[in-house]
């Protein structure tokens, strides 16, 4: 048992740590808001404190503390995308997801586990090899794994050459990882609230004050509170928040459907998915199967359930791994996607001067918490984007310098 | 027969038949039980109450509802991980284990852990274990996920039989308690057809187990009234032992019975679900030999089995002294009640209680439970004075018993009302819940409603009911429901705060998470207040029961720890399912099709390969694996020289007819098509508003107003759809269909083709001159009427000759046989792939990505620029303004040339990735490897290009201009 467990037993008084600050007022004016508690705007927030000496920072969100696409996704790290650009965006995240538990005092639970993708048509396995192809040039671990190492990576999955889609190979990347995703946006919460920048929950941004070109205020239901700079971060209203300022953004949000089974002994350690039949499956530290698949097919704000998508994705499932077929579903959730035309971000500046974007993050928003947040903040302390987010700039969609990522969806959305 | 020590005789036991003995195996000890039995009410008729270890400190753990609510009961059977014990059926032979212990059930070594439990506060995991870096990867998370999980999952389970089933109608009732009952009469006798909904294996919910009078004669008669009408009642279908176990927009509700998922859709529901009994928190409260009241009861009256020998109850209304009436009626001794409740008005209820001699203490709780150390069974309580809310006075008295009842408050079964939008409302005042904002079509009715007393209950039913069938138009018509004489005397009150915490702990608040009250209230200390953060950080209610039993007091004691209210914290987002379900019964029998093209079956006679392309299987090539590429390379040269034969049914087919035939062409496409003549084919380019290429094809005009078009293979079903997205907002006079599948198509193709088609098609004239390239026409082909297309995919004299479905067999052996004295081959898609190849001809998918555009595929030509409109044309416009950093380039290396590069290698300049092969293959005609790749867009012909090999070594290859074969494309016009 680790020494630190030891004051909880043997203190007379719990030794409280109070992560998240209490509730109070708002300021009236602060150098920078950011719109949006989840990860994204927690690591943000973080960053600008911890290396910018900038923490007369409010972040403000309509619910709590993550409780967004932060609470919402299925916790996947990776960095075996297809577009060079999004592979070296992700490595960083990678790389940072490794340190993060030290870095913060706060346990993510980072376990790295190794990501199979799997395909079973021709046509990904083209893509995995491009994947592959990509991510070593750049220092990624992917390899593609033959089904006699598929059966070795993952012995319980389904490698029947008589099933509909058999299993014709694999992306198996090493990197590919987990880790406990409300920690993430906790862990950032508790080190930039005790640098001073100031979390206000339940406060819901109304509207954006933009004069000349440029934010200097931002209403919200307790008041209008005056900024410098603000940095919206909200998975999932990114086009609805952005308009507030004015900015159309080229979004649409689709809900995006998970659900997690009963607790059972560990026996799937990879996380592991199918492109072609769109799964994504993992066993969390508690035992539990968290299933996550493809988008729902139309554009919609809410988070509600749907039956037809979990009767498809289960199905999907058991195609794969047959021996699940009698555990039981507990919870079935969802959350909101924002997807962009070529499937990647949009972060950096906007139309609107001192007003920054992390927006546009699909089902991706996750495995970029730290790397985004470093950038974010780096770009609004310099006032440039840097150049690992380049090409993620909105201006992209006006001139069609693109960057294609729809071919590196777990599940194809 | 061997009697069990705890069974009680008939009538009690209305589930079970007591002349039916069944025996199974539980850690593999033989039991005998009854059939009707579940597995927790066969062992507890025989004593056993000792059926799992709980998730964390591994505390023994038995029977606590007897409603299949928690994970106390979760046990393996067979293949099956996690069954709930007291919903399970026993059937004869059933192997049935514990789960989660290590060495026995009865003694855990893991169950140490809880002495340790102080070290182990809320969210223990996050505070620490991260030292130093990759400690908990390598160290701690090895540890932890050993522990973690409940059953165990085999990977040889064998899948089951499982389907699906649709419903419908016009009132659905869920829940077969009296208020449903009575909604579900009062609606059929509107005339309404309705459907009654129950859980259980019977009609009846509280009626068949609880007791409302002092004699315990109501419950038995109102039950026996209802059921008897409502099975005379011809408007009600009833489905027993079925599970509503979610709601989805409009209605929607997946009824789980059995193997089989029923999915109904009902015009109005009305929800009687009834209440959740909820426990009390005290010290050791999870004990075996602690039952909710309600559990008692149902193993007294649904199974006959007598729940204890010496009992004592804590109570704090009515619903107490019944059950001490009903434990006393079936032999178990009553030593003391424990009231919570400083005082009250005497009922009759209390009156009968009082005048057994059975002590009754007034404000007095449990302040803590003992338990027997070898059989890890309830052995003694002792009481205390309530004092304040939530804190013991003196000690009263201790009392020995083998069982504890908990009848303090229950809360609505409120699941499937919020999952359907409603919000729960809490009277601070009365401690009660209501919910409201429901959507117009559904309905509450009963305990699921607030309301806590018999009476009330039927009538919101009838209330129920009425209003449904009102909605529908209908009226309420006759009486049917059974007469009124419901005693209004009867108190159920649900108690404010049953929750009393201990020096030493052990009070659960969550007996899945074994989370305890302290746990809750540092999470609020530890900043994590809002109710969703407390679960996610504690990881309260996220268990199998899903917060059941713990969202009540984890409300209360929130509320309190940070000075809101009930309603302020509420309850976590309700969320389907409404009980865990089977991962089997969601999927149901997953009907997976193949689409064989016609002459399948010739492929295979022909000992073809076969591959899938989307959902069709097509051949790759014809011969053995180990023969592949002598094979394809044959093929190849059969067309290049003779005449091939290729299956193209595949393709995607869409009749477009209307007078705006040719204007929704325009529109869709980058090409024009308002000039294109009767009998000529044109190309077709799609591409999506970003003005990405998304699939190709050709337009055949047949006559003005109707064009036969094709699509790719894998992009019909999404260019249909986009089409019928399209002109929904359109509203062109055109109407589209997919015939796809309605016609076999063959592709006969190569220099003798025309030979071979003039053997079977003499109605036309077939000379390059009447028929010439991209000229269509209808004729008749051995017989069978056929559209003839003269398209160049691979580049050379061909006809594709699409005909019904059904005689694509025939003709495919006509063309065989024709073609026969000519050499004719069938050729499979890989051949096709390298002769368009050599022609330079791209692959939608394969040579284009999510982002190319016409310009760097080089097929600007494709585009037309006097159209006002179409699909992805504004994007081009603005694409052409800008250069591309790619263009798809073709390249060739000598055959002899070292290593072969494979489609997607990197096209690397200097190290920076610029582009990818998409296409590569050797050319037999040509003796060199040609490929396609994309590279820098200032590449030039007679330059070179750098690939990365998947060795990592670098390759030259030259780049060339496409077409690699017959650039002067004459042979395609022959």
């Amino acid at each position: 048992m680790p020494w630190n467990l030891l004051k909880y037993g043997l203190a007379p008084k719990y030794p409280a740590r109070r992560d998240i600050p209490a509730p109070r007022d708002l300021k009236k004016s602060y150098d920078v808001i950011i719109i949006g508690a989840g990860g994204h705007g927690l690591s943000t927030a973080y960053h600008l404190a911890r290396y910018h000496a900038i923490n007369n920072v409010a972040v403000l969100d309509k619910g709590y503390v993550g409780g967004g696409n932060t609470a919402r996704n299925t916790a996947v790290i990776r960095s075996n995308y297809i577009s060079p650009e999004a592979v070296a965006f992700y490595k960083a995240s990678v790389e940072m997801f490794k340190n993060l538990s030290n870095e913060l005092g706060y346990n993510q639970m980072y376990s790295q586990r190794g990501q199979l993708t799997l395909a079973h048509s021709d046509a990904s396995v083209r893509t995995f090899a491009l994947r592959a192809e990509v991510n070593k040039h750049l220092g990624v671990r992917s390899e593609i794994v033959d089904r006699q190492q598929i059966r070795e990576i993952v012995p319980c999955l389904n490698m029947d050459e008589n099933m509909r889609f058999p299993i014709q190979a694999g992306l198996w990347h090493r990197d590919g990882s987990t880790a406990r995703h409300d920690a993430v946006a906790w862990g950032y919460a508790m080190r930039a609230a005790q640098m001073g920048v100031e979390i206000h929950q339940h406060t819901e941004v109304t509207g954006i004050q933009v004069n000349a070109g440029r934010v200097v205020a931002v209403q919200t239901d307790r008041g209008t509170v005056k900024c410098n700079h603000a940095v919206q971060a909200v998975a999932g209203m990114s086009s609805v928040v952005a308009k507030m300022a004015g900015i159309r953004l080229p979004v649409r949000s689709f809900p995006l459907q998970a659900m997690v089974t009963h607790p059972v002994k560990p026996f799937l350690d990879p996380l592991v998915s199918s492109s072609d039949l769109h799964a994504y499956i993992s066993q969390t530290a508690r035992g539990e199967i968290v299933i996550g698949g493809g988008s729902d097919p139309y554009e919609l704000y809410s988070t509600r359930s749907t039956l037809d998508l979990k009767e498809s994705l289960v199905a999907n499932t058991l195609e794969l791994f047959p021996c699940i077929a009698e555990l039981k579903l507990l919870r079935q959730w969802a959350g909101i996607t924002d997807m962009t035309p070529d499937y990647s971000p949009v972060m950096g500046t906007s139309p609107v001067k001192n007003y920054w974007l992390d927006a546009g993050w699909g089902t991706w928003g996750f495995k970029a918490t730290p790397i985004s947040g470093k950038c974010m903040a780096e770009t609004l302390a310099n006032e440039k984007a840097v150049e690992l987010i380049q090409p993620f700039r909105l201006e992209r969609f006006k001139t069609f310098t693109l960057s294609n990522e729809a071919g590196a969806t777990a599940a194809s959305h | 027969m061997e009697t069990s020590p705890n069974r009680l005789p008939p009538p009690l036991g209305m589930l079970v038949n007591h002349d039916k003995p069944v025996s199974f195996r539980f850690e593999s000890s033989q039991y005998t039980g009854l059939a009707g039995d579940t597995i927790a009410s066969a062992l507890a008729a025989n004593d056993t109450w000792l059926l799992s270890r709980s998730f964390k400190y591994h505390r023994p753990r038995g029977v606590f509802s007897m409603a299949g609510l928690e994970a106390n009961t979760l046990v393996q059977v067979g293949y099956e991980p996690n069954v709930a014990a007291d919903k399970r059926k026993i059937t004869s032979g059933l192997e049935v284990t514990g789960q989660n212990y290590s060495g026995s059930l009865a003694n855990d070594r893991a169950a140490k852990i809880g002495l340790a439990s102080r070290f182990f506060p809320v969210g223990f995991y996050y505070k620490t274990f991260f030292q130093p870096s990759g400690a908990w990867q390598n160290f701690w998370e090895p540890i932890i996920r050993k522990y973690a999980g409940l059953g165990q999952v085999h990977l040889d389970t064998p899948r089951k039989y499982y389907d699906k089933k649709y419903l419908f109608c016009d009132i659905a009732v869920i829940g077969g308690g009296p208020a449903g009952m009575s909604a579900a009469l009062s609606a059929a006798n509107s005339g309404a057809e309705v459907l009654l909904v129950e859980q259980e294996a019977v009609l009846g919910g509280s009626l068949n187990y609880g007791r409302f009078d002092t004699d315990g004669k109501l419950a038995p008669d109102l039950r026996d009234e209802f059921v008897a009408t409502i099975n005379n009642h011809s408007n009600i279908g009833i489905m027993t032992d079925a599970a509503c176990n979610g709601w989805f927009a409009d209605n929607w509700l997946p009824i789980i019975r059995g193997h089989r998922m029923y999915k109904l859709r009902t015009k109005e529901l009305i929800l009687a679900t009834g209440k959740m009994e909820q426990p009390a928190i005290f010290h050791n409260n999870d004990l075996p030999g602690i039952l909710l009241g309600t559990a008692a009861q149902r193993l007294i009256r649904l199974y006959g089995v007598r729940p204890g020998r010496r009992a004592v109850i804590l109570t704090a209304g009515d619903d107490g002294y019944a059950m001490a009436l009903d434990l006393l009626e079936n032999g178990v001794n009553v030593v003391a009640v424990a009231d919570l409740r400083e005082s009250f008005d005497a009922t009759p209820m209390y009156e009968k209680v009082r005048s057994c001699n059975i002590p009754v203490h007034m404000a007095c709780t449990v302040f803590e439970a003992l338990s027997d150390k070898h059989t890890c069974h309830l052995r003694a309580v002792e009481l205390r004075k309530v004092a304040s809310r939530g804190r013991c006075g003196n000690k009263v008295q201790c009392y020995d018993c083998d069982l504890l009842c908990i009848s303090t408050g229950f809360m609505p079964a409120y699941q499937l009302a919020l999952q359907a939008g409603g919000r729960l409302v809490h009277d601070e005042r009365s401690s009660m819940f209501s919910i409201t904002g429901l959507p117009a079509s559904i309905h509450l009715a009963g305990a699921a409603n607030g309301e806590n007393e018999l009476g009330a209950e039927i009538e919101s039913g009838r209330r129920a009911g009425r209003a449904a069938s009102k909605k529908l138009g209908l009226t309420v018509s006759g009486h049917a429901l059974p007469k009124q004489v419901y005693p209004a005397s009867y108190i159920s009150t649900n108690h404010p705060w049953p929750i009393f915490p201990h020096p030493r702990g052990k009070e659960f608040l969550d007996l899945d998470e074994d989370l305890q009250y302290l746990d809750i209230v540092h999470a609020c200390q530890d900043g994590y207040t809002e109710l969703e953060l407390v679960k996610r950080y504690s990881t309260i209610g996220m268990g199998p029961s899903q917060g059941r039993h713990s969202a009540l007091a984890t409300a209360r004691v929130v509320a309190s720890a940070t000075q809101r209210t009930v309603s302020e914290v509420g309850v976590t987002t309700a969320r389907p399912p409404l009980h865990a379900e089977k991962l089997a019964v969601i999927a149901g029998r997953s009907f997976k099709p193949k689409r064989l093209t016609a002459m399948h079956n010739r492929h295979l006679e022909s000992g073809a390969q076969m591959i899938i392309a989307g959902m069709w299987w097509r051949p790759a090539y014809y011969g053995k694996s180990q023969h592949r590429n002598r094979c394809i390379c044959e093929e190849n040269l059969a067309v290049r020289d003779n005449v091939g034969l290729i299956d193209v049914s595949t393709l995607g087919g869409l009749e477009v007819r209307g007078p705006d035939a040719a204007e929704f062409l325009n529109r869709m496409y980058t090409f024009a098509y308002s000039g294109q003549k009767t009998g000529t084919l044109r190309y077709l380019l799609m591409a999506n508003t970003a003005g990405t290429i998304i699939d190709d094809g050709v337009a055949c005009r047949l006559d003005n107003e109707h064009f036969y078009i094709t699509a790719t293979t894998g992009g019909v079903d999404n260019v249909f759809r986009t089409m019928l997205w399209w002109n929904a907002q359109w509203r062109l006079d055109v109407d589209v269909t997919n015939v796809t599948a309605a016609y076999a198509g063959v592709n006969l193709v190569g220099p003798r083709s025309r030979t071979v088609l003039q053997q079977v098609c003499r109605d036309i004239d077939l000379t390059s001159k009447s028929f010439p390239y991209l000229a269509v026409r209808s004729a008749t082909v051995a017989g069978i009427p056929a559209r003839l297309l003269r398209v160049g995919f691979v580049g050379e004299l061909g006809y594709e000759i699409h005909v019904p479905s059904l005689q694509g067999e025939a003709l495919w052996d006509a063309l065989l046989d024709a073609g026969h004295c000519y050499g004719i081959k069938p050729v499979g898609i890989e051949a096709q792939r390298l002769l368009r190849l050599e022609k330079g001809h791209l692959i939608v998918g394969q040579d284009t990505d999510a982002t190319t555009t016409p310009q760097e595929v080089s097929m600007a030509w494709a585009i037309s620029k006097r159209k006002p409109f179409f699909v992805g044309g504004r994007s081009l416009q603005i694409i052409e303004r800008h250069q591309s950093s790619r263009k798809l380039v073709g390249f060739t290396i000598k055959a002899e040339q070292g290593d072969t590069p494979e489609e997607s290698n990197l096209i690397l300049d200097g190290n920076a990735i610029v582009g990818h092969i998409t296409s590569v293959g050797y050319s037999p005609t040509l003796d060199r490897i040609v490929g396609m790749g994309y590279a820098k867009a200032d590449t030039e012909p007679g330059t070179s290009i750098h690939i990365k090999l998947k060795s990592g070594k670098l390759q030259f290859a030259q780049v060339v201009d496409m077409p690699f074969y017959d650039p002067e494309n004459k042979r395609q016009n022959m």
